[in-house]
């Protein structure tokens, strides 16, 4: 029995580095998941993964399907419609979802053209759907520094980000402080997706963001074990996908997101901080 | 420090909210923002704060690390999973920045400000479960802690009960015996004249600056209404000030 769970992971090395790079994506990309949920930004994270579409594209069409390229040329188109967006919301009446929405749109439009020049796009899926089941040694050093980076940059901008959800005039009056945050979040989410998108793709990257701090709703109450709680989600929803995927063969990305996507929905029947069932078992009610 | 407010307009789309406002502060003032819906009152607390921009003048005498500002509660996301304590902590912000650790003094700090606001035994609960007026409260206990020369305060007592304004109150008046320049924005008369010492009469342009009970008469009160709330898209260009 327990050799079932365990041996893929002891017999294999495409095995082995598949679940370190996609713990290493949870660790860095679970926390800012976490804020996208709590800042009414969970739909955000999936235009910003179409916006790096184009970057990664015109690096396929320029280096081929070379790592530190489609790194870069993600970075580069998701970072420019951050910040474009953001830009434009600060600085005219529309929200920032509006402007996001327009610039990732564009910036998708030209994605699809460029994928469509180039004839034989069948590397491209691994930017579609990642690559978790072949990660070699550059990839897993760069999933690793993104994460170390991504957590690094999230504890120092933790306290802002907190404040900003919280009451977002209180930072402005301190000036550039919530700048910071907001670019800084920013660039957080872009960074994340990138290392996202090697192991998942593009598409699946956002669930490992969004499903387990969604589920760790259910079952916690404060912020630190909010943040517990969806690391350990992560954790096992990637193990379990990648279990998933070695017995059944089938694709390691779509595998661990319909994990996750197991556990939010038994979090949301289960879960004791308003799941279902508690709001329904439990009418009994407090003398005061 | 003394305030000083010159000249001061203050435009949505080039249409004045406030209208060559001079006014000027004095250290330890206690002055309440006065006026009907749509006078320019809240727009004028962003602008000292440095919240909004000024579109014509200036605003002297205030600079954004010695105010503490009180928002509207509608501005905070209560939903957020934080505790009472977390959200007075923040008042620490300036002084403990991004990484600074919260230390035995300054969690006592924490304590003793909520402590002050009539909150004590609060401080794990989650603020998405307080009611308005302890919502207020915390917000109180957070500016207790910013510690600052100015105070800021939009609508402090919008649908909150006598008790906890009176509290409160009793909050304020510390500040003022303390020499700290309070500038509220209300819309309580009764409360404005029986506790603030100075008022100013706002419906765009200013109507009367100056001791409450010269202020709140009958007759500025009818004007300030007078001044229609009208938006007018056609409105000629103002002349005044520009020489």
């Amino acid at each position: 029995m327990e050799s079932i769970f365990l041996s893929p992971f002891a017999d294999y090395v495409f095995m082995q580095r598949a679940l370190i790079g996609s713990l290493a994506v949870c660790l860095g990309a679970v926390p800012v998941g976490i804020f996208m949920t709590l800042r009414r930004m969970s739909l955000t994270g999936d235009a910003m993964a179409h916006a790096i579409l184009p970057g990664a594209a015109f690096a396929y069409l320029l280096w081929g399907l070379s790592l530190i390229g489609l790194t870069v040329g993600g970075l580069l188109a998701g970072l420019l419609v951050a910040a474009l967006a953001g830009w434009v919301a600060r600085s005219t009446q529309l929200h920032e979802d509006t402007s996001l929405a327009a610039f990732y749109l564009i910036s998708l439009a030209l994605g699809v053209l460029v994928i469509s020049l180039e004839h034989s796009n069948v590397d491209l899926f691994h930017v579609l759907f990642g690559n978790i089941l072949a990660l070699d040694n550059t990839a897993l050093w760069l999933l690793a520094g993104i994460a170390t980076v991504s957590v690094l940059v999230m504890a120092f901008l933790y306290r802002p980000l907190v404040i900003e959800c919280v009451d977002s005039s209180f930072l402005r009056l301190s000036g550039r402080t919530s700048l910071i945050a907001h670019y800084g979040f920013l660039f957080l989410l872009v960074i994340n997706l990138v290392a996202g998108f090697h192991a998942l793709g593009t598409l699946m990257a956002i669930g490992i963001m969004i499903l387990p701090a969604t589920a760790a709703r259910f079952w916690a109450k404060t912020l630190d074990v909010i943040m517990i709680t969806s690391i350990f989600i992560s954790f096992s929803g990637c193990y379990s996908g990648l279990i998933l995927s070695f017995y059944f063969d089938v694709p390691a990305g779509p595998a661990i997101v319909l994990s996750l996507g197991v556990v939010y929905i038994a979090s949301l029947i289960f879960g004791h901080n308003g799941g279902f069932l508690v709001k329904h078992r439990e009418k009994r009610h407090f003398a005061r | 420090m003394t305030i000083y407010l010159n000249n001061v307009t203050l435009a949505y789309e080039r249409h004045p909210a406030v209208h060559h406002l001079n006014a000027t502060i004095n250290k330890g003032d206690w002055l309440a923002i006065v006026g009907p819906n749509g006078a320019g009152k809240s727009t004028l607390l962003n602008a000292m704060a440095g919240l909004t921009t000024v579109h014509e003048g200036s605003i002297e005498g205030l600079c954004s690390d010695t105010i503490a500002y009180l928002p509207q509660q509608t501005q905070l996301d209560k939903s957020f999973p934080i505790t009472v304590f977390e959200l007075v902590f923040t008042g620490l912000w300036s002084k403990l920045g991004y990484t600074k650790s919260l230390g035995g003094a300054e969690h006592k700090k924490c304590t003793d400000a909520i402590a002050a606001v009539g909150l004590h035994g609060f401080e794990n609960r989650m603020i998405s479960t307080l009611s308005g007026g302890q919502l207020q409260r915390s917000l109180f206990a957070r500016v207790l802690l910013q510690d600052q020369s100015v105070i800021l305060l939009d609508e402090p007592f919008n649908a909150i009960d006598r008790k906890t304004l009176i509290d409160l109150t009793e909050v304020i008046n510390q500040w003022h015996r303390g020499k700290r320049t309070i500038i509220m924005v209300t819309h309580d008369l009764e409360y404005v004249q029986e506790y603030c010492p100075k008022t100013l009469l706002l419906a765009r342009e200013c109507i009367g600056y100056g001791s409450t009970k010269n202020i709140l008469t009958i007759d500025n009160l009818k004007r300030a209404r007078q001044l229609s709330e009208s938006f007018d898209e056609n409105a000629p260009w103002c002349e005044q000030g520009a020489a």
